[in-house]
């Protein structure tokens, strides 16, 4: 094989990748901020014994688990205009559509995690009159939080790639100048291996910091 | 020991601390709970009894609606807990619940300490979370109530470092510091070392001395006869034969609890 690589041209286009990375950390920013929080309420409301909370919750969890995220996202920018006269911007739609997704999914850990806890433990917080949102604050999510850190950080990683998607819909994030870089200058190989050393030094400190963080909350809670 | 009387014959013109009455509660189809009626009398110290699965801790639990009652009437110093439904079920609204389990503490068997704090934030958390005590005067409190399980030196620790019998002093602690008027006690030794029993039981005699009113589960009947001013045995979700401790643990009446009491001494020597 003699190819000859010609990243210089790549990277004299930089400009363009982190106008690009941006807008992929801003996605990423403002929809795994937003399921973390989202997530916690579904996953109450799916560990629920009560039938209608845990019923919408369950509904709402397997409709995201069980179809493609690209389908979501197109739904959203193509579909949901349709049917509500609202037509949100690219961003938006991509925005809304991985925050609902990536919610589906951290809800099933807040359940799971709420539930790994003793039935002793919200005993005792309801024995001396703790509500049951006291009780999640103060005894709950604290000794929960060290055994979820693995699973929000496989779904962090996970969203941190799912971003790419948002491109087929025109989200001129990093995936997306990278295909329009390389139809430009006809160098798919030296584009795409730019943007996946890119994504990767994105997602692995990430990575890293969480395996961090969870020595910590274990060596901690022991 | 001053006996106080049964709820009988208390006085016509006391209220109770704690009246229950027609008391039922079903999981499903099973009635675990068949129309319990008790009055108690501040000072009283009601020790149960009864055989595994005759309702004694669901009875416990009825009292500070850890489980809501199916039906009757649960009173604290005459006044009604929680409005009954269209079932007949009693349910408490949030801010109620959070009243009523101020007033009645409640100590588990298996403890149930918060494992992420200290010993002293485990006592703490009920005074600063659910009253809204400022830090300063709760961790006083705390410290105050630690001293009276024995445990002050242990303030710093994190429960797994301690007993078990460390552990259930805590948990005492840590009702107390709510300054509840009654105590619930469900089996507060049924998990601890037979080495460890003694400490915590000597802790719940201290507070019997202090005049409190307590309801505890034991299958420890010398400790029921030292400990309470009522004894009751529970069978089939009735309560089937109450009494002084000389009454129903030397001379029961019933033959059911004859031969609860045989069954429990036969071992003793
Ligand atoms: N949450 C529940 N759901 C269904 N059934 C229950 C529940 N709690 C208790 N029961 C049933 O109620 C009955 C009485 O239980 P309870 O725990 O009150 O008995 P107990 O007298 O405390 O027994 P033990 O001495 O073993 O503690 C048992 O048959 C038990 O299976
Ligand atoms: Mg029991």
């Amino acid at each position: 094989m003699n190819y000859s690589f010609q990243f210089g041209e790549i990277l004299a286009n930089g400009d363009l990748l982190l106008r690009g990375l941006k807008l992929t950390v801003l996605l990423f920013v403002l929809a795994f901020s937003g399921a973390l929080v989202c997530g916690l309420f579904i996953g109450v409301a799916r560990g629920s014994s009560r039938r209608v909370p845990n019923l919408i919750a369950t509904a709402y969890i397997e409709l995201f688990r069980n179809t493609p995220v690209l389908v979501q996202l197109i739904w959203f920018y193509y579909a949901l205009p349709a049917l509500s006269g609202w037509q949100p911007t690219a961003f938006t739609a991509a925005a809304l559509g991985l925050f609902l997704n990536t919610s589906a999914y951290c809800a099933e850990i807040w359940r799971a995690g709420l539930q790994s806890l003793p039935a002793g433990q919200w005993e005792a917080g309801r024995a001396i009159g703790m509500s049951e949102w006291q009780l999640l604050r103060r005894v709950v999510v604290p000794q929960a939080l060290a055994r979820m850190v693995p699973a929000f950080t496989n779904r962090g990683v996970e969203l941190a790639k799912m971003t790419s998607i948002a491109s087929t819909i025109t989200v001129q994030e990093l995936m997306y100048e990278a295909k329009m870089l390389s139809t430009q200058t006809f160098l798919p190989l030296e584009t795409f291996t730019v943007v996946a050393v890119i994504y990767f030094v994105l997602i692995y400190p990430g990575t890293l910091a969480a395996y961090a963080l969870e020595r910590r909350l274990n060596s901690k809670g022991a | 020991m001053a006996n106080v009387l049964p709820a009988d014959v208390l006085p016509a013109d006391a209220t109770p601390v704690l009246a229950v009455e027609g008391l039922r509660k079903s999981f499903g189809t099973n009635e675990v709970l068949k129309g319990i009626d008790l009055k108690v009398g501040a000072g009283e110290r009601i020790a149960i009894l009864g055989s595994s699965g005759s309702g004694k801790s669901t009875f416990l639990r009825c009292i500070n609606f850890m489980e809501t009652p199916s039906a009757g009437r649960i009173a604290l110093d005459g006044t009604p807990i929680g409005t009954e439904g269209r079932n007949g079920a009693l349910t408490a609204k949030s801010g109620e619940l959070r009243r009523l389990r101020t007033r009645v503490g409640m100590i588990f068997q298996q403890f149930n300490l918060f494992p992420h704090m200290s010993v002293l934030e485990n006592v703490m958390e009920g005074p600063v979370t659910v009253k809204g005590l400022p830090k300063a005067e709760a961790r006083a409190k705390a410290q105050d109530y630690l001293k009276r399980v024995g445990l002050a030196e242990k303030a710093d620790q994190y429960p797994q470092r301690l007993s078990g019998g460390q552990q259930q002093r805590v948990a005492i602690a840590r009702a107390l510091a709510m300054e509840p008027e009654i105590l619930l006690f469900d089996e507060p030794t049924s998990s601890l070392d037979p080495e460890l029993v003694g400490e915590v039981l000597d802790v719940i005699l201290g507070l019997s001395r202090e005049g409190r009113t307590m309801l505890l589960v034991t299958h420890e009947l010398g400790f029921a006869y030292h400990f309470a001013t009522r004894v009751l045995f529970l069978h089939e979700g009735r309560i089937h034969e109450q009494g002084t401790p000389d009454e129903v643990l030397k001379n029961p009446r019933e033959e059911r609890t004859q031969a609860f009491l045989h069954r429990f001494s036969a071992f003793h020597f």
